[in-house]
């Protein structure tokens, strides 16, 4: 008992250092005040990033949930060697991102790599694509990465949801006559709502805080055209040692990311109670 | 949350499921209607499970082929040389199996830490009432939303200020402070779960509260235990930013910044990188594997309700 109450605050003194502390560097420092906001408004590095982070969230999000939620509905029910599919399908997510990141530089890449041997066979001369050198091309493949990564959370998610939902009332809404279309989207997509929103906000809170793919796939590069607001607010704060910069930075997408998830639990809240 | 297994299990569970389902006969309505799609589902099952596996087969493919065949214009899925040399070369040069050896000491040390601290704050969570309880509860569950790589700069600031850049151990304290939330919220919903009358009855014998949880809760909650375990362990061993920005003395160095090594400035060594990479991936998913058994109880009943 002792024991717990000793060690307890103390360890949770630890623990607040170092959760609170982020907010404060930015503003701390009154001499400065909100020159640091003001100008990374001007910043066309930031705006480059901001661009390039929306548009992973955007695009990685969605598929991430569509197939996640796919593959979760084939392998909810009986199925032969639906043990070991699941295991296989969750093994990127143990995967570390350095390893990851390797493989798909190299399947991606210029010289020897697998996807511009795939390209060739279907064109009439051999292909070759420097993937990450290019603002799009790179876009892509750090898109496909992170979504090749990020699939076996979400099903891993929505296959414990899915597992739960009461069969006795798809049967009754088959009873009555329901086409399966029609039951999907009124009995079993509103009884998984609540690992729905779980699984968005998660996902939203990730994808808009993307960086180490990007950091090591192509660097931000070329020229921090692929670069996100991570990414950004990184190489300020140890590239070029302006941490109060950096800090500012880190501190608009902590609160952005909040309000935007506290608003969206609020509205996924209403719509159940509906 | 139920239904989290995956892969291998104990026999005997097996067996009895198996029973239990022949029990329940065919009828259980499945989730699309009166056909079953076995086979629609069992393809598009194997192409996703393909398409997951296909790059780290690839992998194991690259670390047994010499560095010759894989700089040609024509890659090859199966090696038409296969050699072990990849694997030699990557153990032995760099220190890497240095790395490698930090890098467990780091991520087993985390483990133990997280896992004691995590079960010592649950308990008090689950079964002691003390001033701001629930309040104190939401602030860690604010710091699971707290991105992590959002805390880099002060953590930076934080470790420079206490002497602890360029060491291992201050690499434990900043895992160990970031697994713990996600740690203590799944233990709380697990501790709570085990009947109060098991623990007076035990309290009855003379046991005091610290064997209280030693003796009788820890045993109980193995499986929400080895979820912890695993989270944390996976966590810190593939750690990449905070150690690439803390770490820079090359003794000190973990596997994912070690493996950093073999990507030179205009030549990569890909042989021996994708072997590198082979040692980092096979304990990650080693202690996956063994711990899945545990995994279905321990996330269904700390996990989201």
């Amino acid at each position: 008992m002792y024991a717990v109450f000793i060690i307890y605050p103390l360890y949770r003194q630890f623990n607040i250092s170092f959760y609170d502390w982020h907010i404060f560097p930015g503003a701390s420092n009154p001499g400065v005040g909100l020159t640091n906001f003001r100008e990374m408004f001007k910043d066309p590095n930031v705006r480059t990033a901001a661009v390039n982070t929306l548009l992973f969230v955007v695009i990685t999000v969605p598929i991430q949930i569509v197939l996640g939620l796919a593959a979760a509905a084939i392998l909810t029910d009986r199925l032969p060697g639906r043990g070991l599919l699941r295991g296989l399908i969750f093994i990127p997510v143990v995967t570390s991102w350095v390893v990851v990141a390797y493989i798909f530089a190299y399947i991606f890449a210029e010289q020897g790599g697998l996807a511009n041997a795939f390209l060739s066979l279907f064109t009439s001369h051999p292909v070759h694509t420097d993937w990450l050198a290019h603002r799009w091309t790179g876009e892509a493949v750090i898109w496909i990465v992170s979504i090749w990564k990020g699939i076996g959370w979400s099903f891993i998610m929505f296959l414990a949801a899915l597992d739960v939902v009461p069969r006795t009332l798809l049967e009754a809404s088959r009873v009555d006559g329901a086409r399966e279309g029609r039951v999907w989207r009124h009995v079993v997509l509103p009884s998984i709502r609540p690992t729905m929103a779980f699984v968005l906000v998660l996902l939203l809170i990730g994808a808009s805080q993307v960086w180490i793919q990007v950091f090591l796939l192509t660097g931000g590069g070329p020229y921090g055209s692929t670069q996100v607001l991570l990414g950004v607010a990184y190489q300020q704060a140890f590239s070029f040692f302006n941490f109060s910069y950096a800090a500012a930075i880190a501190s608009v997408m902590a609160v952005v990311v909040l309000v935007f998830s506290v608003v969206q639990m609020r509205l996924l809240r209403r719509g159940e109670v509906k | 949350m139920s239904g989290l297994q995956l892969g291998a299990e104990p026999k005997t569970a097996r067996a009895s499921r198996r029973a239990r389902r022949r029990d329940e006969g065919s009828h259980e309505p499945s989730l699309f209607g009166v056909r079953t799609w076995t086979k629609t589902r069992l393809a598009l099952a194997c192409l996703f499970a393909a398409v997951a596996v296909f790059p780290l087969l690839y992998m194991v493919s690259l670390s047994f082929q010499p560095t010759n065949d894989i700089f040609t214009t024509h890659p090859t899925l199966i090696p038409s040389h296969p050699t072990t040399s990849n694997y030699v070369q990557a153990w032995t040069e760099n220190d890497f199996s240095r790395f490698f050896f930090n890098s467990m000491g780091v991520a087993l040390l985390t483990v133990v830490v997280t896992v004691v601290f995590a079960s010592l704050a649950a308990f008090a969570f689950a079964r002691y009432e003390f001033p701001c309880k629930e309040l104190i509860f939401y602030l860690f569950l604010a710091a699971l939303a707290v991105p992590s790589v959002d805390l880099i700069i002060p953590q930076y600031i934080l470790m420079a200020r206490l002497h602890l850049t360029n060491s291992l151990p201050g690499l434990v304290l900043i895992y160990t402070s970031e697994n713990l939330p996600f740690s203590i919220f799944l233990l709380r919903g697990f501790f709570e779960a085990i009947p109060k009358e098991l623990e007076e009855s035990f309290r009855l014998e003379g046991a005091r509260s610290l064997r209280v949880l030693t003796g009788l809760i820890a045993p109980l909650s193995v499986p929400a235990l080895a979820v912890v375990a695993v989270f944390t362990f996976n966590f810190a061993w593939e750690e990449f930013v905070v150690a690439s920005t803390l770490i820079d003395k090359s003794t000190r160095l973990t596997l994912p910044i070690g493996l950093n090594s073999f990507i030179g400035e205009h030549t990569t060594s890909w042989g021996p990188l994708f072997a590198g990479s082979m040692f980092a991936t096979i304990p990650s998913i080693l202690v996956y594997v063994i711990s899945q058994r545990w995994f279905k109880r321990g996330v269904s009943v700390g996990g989201i309700r």
